[in-house]
C-alpha cells in the first residue's frame, strides 16, 4: 500500500512539474501575471508529492518489505538502521529518486527565496528547473521504478555491499547529489536569462548564493568519499582518477570557476556570458556524472547500473539538455553586452585567467575520462587513462591556478599595482624558495617536483595570510585597530580568506601526503614485530569477533613509537554474512605530523597474518583544509548582502526603523 | 566461445578481488622495491578497474607484481621491464597512455586549448579600451553633427 502511496505520489509530481513547465513559460511569453504566479505553488506541490514518495520507498525500506524489488535487492533485515536508511540511495533506483527530491527541493526553495526576483525571471526559473523535473520523473516512471513490486516474495533480501555499509559512504551519496543538483539553479538562472535577453549584477547575485551552496554540497561530498576511500579500502589512498571521482570533480571544478567569475559579473558588470556559458557546462557535467555512474557506460568500481534501456534514455535526455541550452547559448549570447573595463593586470584578469585554467583541467578530466571509450569505440584500441597521467597533467595545470590564486587575491579591481604587490611578497617568496632548498636538504636524493610544490604551497598560504595582514593594516596602525578592522571584516572576505587558507592547508597535505608515504607489507607470526619509519609494530594476538550482519577478526596490536610512547590498535578484517566479500577497517592512529595506518589481512598458514602498515605524514591537513573550506563557504553565505532585500530581512529593517522612532 | 570463455576466466579472476594478501617476495633491498614500487603503479591491473597492479588485490596484480620484482631483481631497467608488459598486454596495461597518433588530442589538447584560451583572453582584455573609445564618425554622422553643432553656434551667435 504504501509503496503505491509512493508510486502515485510520483505521477503527480511528473504532473505538477508538466503544469511547471508550460505554464509560467508561456506565461512569460504573453507577460500573464496569473499565469507566471502558477509556477510557485507548482513547484511546492511537486517537491511535496517528492518528498512523500522518498519517504515511502524509506519506510519500505526500514520495515525491510521484502515485496518492493529494490528492497529485496538491496537490502538485509538483519542490517543496522543507519544502513537501511541509506540503503534507499544505495542503488540505482533509490538514487535517482534522491536525486530529483533534491531538484523539487531547490525548486521549493527558488520559490521560497526568490520571491523578490522579477515576476518573469523567476517563472523562467521555475519552469526550466522543472523542465529538468519532468526528464527524471520519465526517466524513473518509465525504466527505473523504485517502487516495483516482486510477484514472488523472498523471505530474505539480497544485502548490501558491505563496502558501502559504512557512515562515511552512507552521507556520502546524499552531499554529492546536493551538489550535483544544486547547480541546476544556477543552470536554470543561466537559460532563463537568456530568454529574457539580460544578465547584470542583480542576476549573478542572486546565482551567486546558490552556486556556493552547491559547491559547499560538492566539497563535502567529494571529501567524505575520499576520506570514506582512504579509510575503508585498506590501502590508504584517497583520490584513484576513478571515472566516477572524476564525475563528481568535473562539476566541482566548474562550480569553482563559475563562483569566481560570477563575482566579475557581481562586482563589474563584465564576463557576462562566459559566466551563463561556465552554468551551463557546470550543471551539464552534474547530468555527465550522474550518466557515467548511473549508466556503467565507464565501467568503474562504483557503477552498479548497467543497462542499456536506461542508459539510452540518459544519453537521449543529456542529448537535449546540454545540446539545447548550448544551441540557447550561440542564438542568444550576443545579447549579453561586456560592461566594465578593466587593465590587464587586475583583479578581473587573474580571475579570468584563474577561469581558463580551471576550464581546461576541467576539460582534461572529462577527456582523460572518455579517452579509453571513444578510443575502444572509434579506432579498436584498449587504452587506458589512469592516475599517473591525470597526476602529470593535472599537476602541471595546478602550478599556475596556485600561483595565481596566491597573486590574484591581491590583485585591486579594474588596475592593479605590480611593483607594489611584488615588494609586498617579496619576504614570504623568500621564505617559500628557502623552504624548497630545505626539502631537497631533508628529503635528500628525493625528487625536485615535491620540493617545489611544498614552496608552492606554503607560499599560497603566507600570502593568504599576507592579504588578510593588508586588509587590516596590521602593523601600520596600532595592533587593536588592526584587531577592530579584522571583526569588521565582512563575512564574505571572511569566507574568502578561509576558503583560500583551507585549500592551501589541503594542498600541503596532497603535496606531503602523496610525496613521502611509507608502506610495509609483511606476514608475520603471532608475537613478531615490523619497523617502519619510527614505529615499531608488534602483532600480539588475533581474536574472533561477531558483528550484527558480520564476523571478523581483529588484531591486537601495540605500536612503540622512537621516543617509547606506546598505544594498542585494533585493525580488523570482516567478513559479510550476505556477500561473500572481505572487508578491512584499519587502524587509524591521526596526529598533526602523520597518521600510522594498520590493516590486518587473512590469515596465511597457521598462526600468520599478512599485516600492511602505512604512514601517511600530514594525511590530516587533507581534511583539516577541505573543512575549513567549508567553513569559509558556509560563513561567505551567511554575508548581509545575500540577505538584503529578501523579504523576511526587509520587515525585519523597517520594524528597526520603527523601534528607532 | 572464446570471448565467453575469457568472461568467464576473468570473472573468476575478479572473485578474490578483495581478499587482503600481502606479497611474500618482497625485494630485500629497499631501493630494488621503491623502484619496483614506481613500476607497478604505472601498470593496469587487468581484470580491476581503474586500478594499478600496485595496489590491487587481484591474483592476476599478484603474478604481475611478481614478475616485476623478478625483472627488477634481475637488474633490468625500467623500460625494458614495461615494454615486456606492453609487448605482453599492449598500451591497454599503461596508466599513462604513451603518445600515439590515438593519444594526440588526449597530449596535446590541454596545450590547444591553453593556447587557444589564452589567446582570446588576451584579445578580450587588450581590445576592450579600444572598444570603448569612440570610432570615427561616418560621413552621415558628421552632417548631422554639423548640423546640430550648426544649429547651437546660430543660437549660441544669437546670444553675445
Amino acid at each position: 500500500m504504501i509503496a503505491e502511496l509512493g508510486h502515485f505520489s510520483l505521477v503527480l509530481a511528473l504532473g505538477l512539474a508538466v503544469l511547471q513547465v508550460i505554464v509560467p513559460m508561456v506565461g512569460a511569453a504573453r507577460d500573464d501575471g496569473r499565469m507566471m504566479m502558477l509556477a510557485r505553488p507548482a513547484a511546492y506541490g511537486q517537491f511535496l508529492f517528492c518528498l512523500l514518495a522518498f519517504l515511502a520507498l524509506t519506510y519500505c525500506y526500514i520495515i525491510s518489505d521484502f515485496s518492493v524489488a529494490v528492497v529485496a535487492r538491496n537490502s538485509h533485515s538483519l542490517k543496522p538502521l543507519l544502513y537501511k536508511i541509506s540503503g534507499v540511495w544505495g542503488n540505482h533506483e533509490g538514487s535517482i529518486l534522491l536525486w530529483v527530491t533534491f531538484l523539487a527541493l531547490y525548486g521549493a526553495l527558488v520559490a521560497f527565496f526568490g520571491r523578490n526576483l522579477p515576476r518573469s525571471l523567476q517563472a523562467r526559473v521555475l519552469a526550466v528547473q522543472a523542465i529538468i523535473g519532468v526528464g527524471f520523473y520519465l526517466f524513473m516512471l518509465l525504466t527505473s521504478n523504485p517502487f516495483e513490486r516482486l510477484a514472488n516474495v523472498p523471505f530474505e533480501g539480497n544485502g548490501m555491499n558491505p563496502l558501502l555499509q559504512d557512515p562515511g559512504l552512507a552521507f556520502h551519496p546524499p552531499f554529492l547529489y546536493l551538489g550535483y543538483v544544486g547547480l541546476s539553479v544556477a543552470f536554470s538562472f543561466a537559460i532563463a536569462a537568456l530568454i529574457e535577453g539580460r544578465v547584470d549584477p542583480a542576476w549573478a547575485r542572486w546565482v551567486r548564493p546558490w552556486t556556493l551552496l552547491a559547491w559547499l554540497f560538492l566539497t563535502i561530498g567529494i571529501t567524505l568519499g575520499s576520506w570514506w576511500a582512504y579509510y575503508e579500502l585498506g590501502w590508504g589512498g584517497w583520490w584513484g582518477w576513478d571515472p566516477v571521482e572524476n564525475a563528481s570533480f568535473m562539476p566541482w571544478l566548474a562550480a569553482t570557476a563559475l563562483l569566481h567569475s560570477a563575482i566579475v559579473v557581481e562586482k563589474r558588470n563584465s564576463l557576462k556570458s562566459w559566466t551563463v556559458l561556465l552554468a551551463i557546462v557546470a550543471f551539464s557535467f552534474s547530468l555527465l556524472g550522474t550518466f557515467i555512474v548511473r549508466s556503467g557506460i565507464i565501467t568503474s568500481v562504483h557503477a552498479f547500473a548497467t543497462d542499456p534501456k536506461r542508459g539510452m534514455f540518459i544519453l537521449l535526455f543529456l542529448g537535449l539538455v546540454i545540446g539545447g541550452s548550448f544551441l540557447l547559448f550561440a542564438l542568444r549570447s550576443d545579447r549579453l553586452q561586456a560592461g566594465g573595463l578593466f587593465a590587464p593586470v587586475s583583479r578581473e584578469s587573474g580571475l579570468v585567467i584563474n577561469n581558463l585554467f580551471l576550464s581546461v583541467a576541467a576539460a582534461v578530466v572529462l577527456y582523460g575520462t572518455l579517452h579509453p571509450l571513444l578510443s575502444d569505440a572509434l579506432f579498436g584500441v584498449k587504452s587506458s587513462v589512469g592516475a599517473p597521467f591525470f597526476n602529470l597533467v593535472f599537476g602541471f595545470l595546478m602550478i599556475p591556478v596556485v600561483m595565481m590564486m596566491g597573486l590574484g587575491v591581491h590583485f585591486k579591481w579594474k588596475r592593479a599595482d605590480i611593483r607594489g604587490i611584488s615588494q609586498r611578497l617579496a619576504a614570504i617568496t623568500g621564505l617559500s624558495l628557502l623552504a624548497v632548498l630545505m626539502t631537497l636538504y631533508v628529503a635528500y636524493g628525493g625528487s625536485l617536483m615535491p620540493a617545489i610544490w611544498v614552496g608552492i604551497a606554503l607560499w599560497l598560504l603566507l600570502s593568504m595570510f599576507q592579504e588578510l595582514g593588508h586588509r587590516i593594516k596590521l602593523f601600520r596602525v596600532p595592533f587593536g585597530d588592526s584587531l577592530r578592522r579584522l571583526m569588521r571584516q565582512p563575512r564574505s572576505s571572511w569566507g574568502m580568506s578561509l576558503g583560500h587558507i583551507g585549500f592551501a592547508i589541503a594542498l600541503i597535505g596532497i603535496v606531503v601526503t602523496s610525496s613521502w608515504n611509507l608502506e610495509v607489507q609483511k606476514v608475520v607470526k603471532i608475537g613478531e614485530s615490523l619497523t617502519i619509519g619510527d614505529h615499531t609494530v608488534t602483532l600480539k594476538d588475533v581474536i574472533p569477533v561477531a558483528g550484527p550482519n558480520y564476523s571478523a577478526v581483529r588484531g591486537i596490536v601495540t605500536v612503540t613509537a622512537k621516543d617509547g610512547k606506546s598505544y594498542i590498535a585494533y585493525p580488523e578484517s570482516r567478513t559479510y554474512v550476505s556477500s561473500p566479500m572481505t572487508t578491512t577497517e584499519g587502524d587509524v592512529a591521526t596526529t598533526l605530523t602523520g597518521d600510522l595506518f594498520i590493516v590486518i589481512g587473512e590469515a596465511q598458514g597457521l598462526d600468520q597474518w599478512g599485516m600492511r602498515v602505512y604512514y601517511k605524514p600530514m594525511q590530516v591537513w587533507l581534511w583539516i583544509g577541505a573543512a575549513i573550506m567549508v567553513l569559509g563557504g558556509f560563513i561567505s553565505l551567511s554575508d548581509r548582502r545575500y540577505r538584503i532585500g529578501t523579504p523576511g530581512k526587509a520587515t525585519g529593517i523597517i520594524k528597526d526603523a520603527r523601534h528607532a522612532h | 566461445m572464446r570471448v565467453l570463455i575469457l568472461a568467464a576466466f576473468l570473472f573468476a579472476l575478479t572473485l578474490d578481488a578483495n581478499a587482503i594478501g600481502v606479497d611474500k617476495d618482497r625485494l630485500a633491498d629497499p631501493q630494488q622495491e621503491a623502484r619496483a614500487f614506481k613500476i607497478m603503479k604505472q601498470l593496469r591491473c587487468l581484470v580491476c578497474q581503474n586500478e594499478s597492479i600496485a595496489v590491487s588485490d587481484a591474483s592476476l596484480a599478484e603474478d604481475l607484481r611478481a614478475i616485476v620484482r623478478k625483472q627488477v631483481r634481475a637488474g633490468k631497467p625500467d623500460a625494458e621491464i614495461i615494454a615486456f608488459m606492453t609487448s605482453r598486454y599492449g598500451d591497454w596495461v599503461l596508466l599513462k597512455p604513451p603518445l600515439r597518433p590515438g593519444t594526440v588530442i588526449l597530449w596535446f589538447g590541454p596545450l590547444i586549448l591553453l593556447v587557444i584560451g589564452g589567446f582570446m583572453v588576451f584579445r578580450f582584455v587588450r581590445q576592450r579600451p579600444e572598444t570603448a573609445i569612440a570610432r570615427p564618425l561616418d560621413a552621415d554622422e558628421k552632417k548631422r553633427l554639423k548640423k546640430i553643432l550648426g544649429e547651437k553656434n546660430e543660437q549660441e551667435g544669437n546670444m553675445p
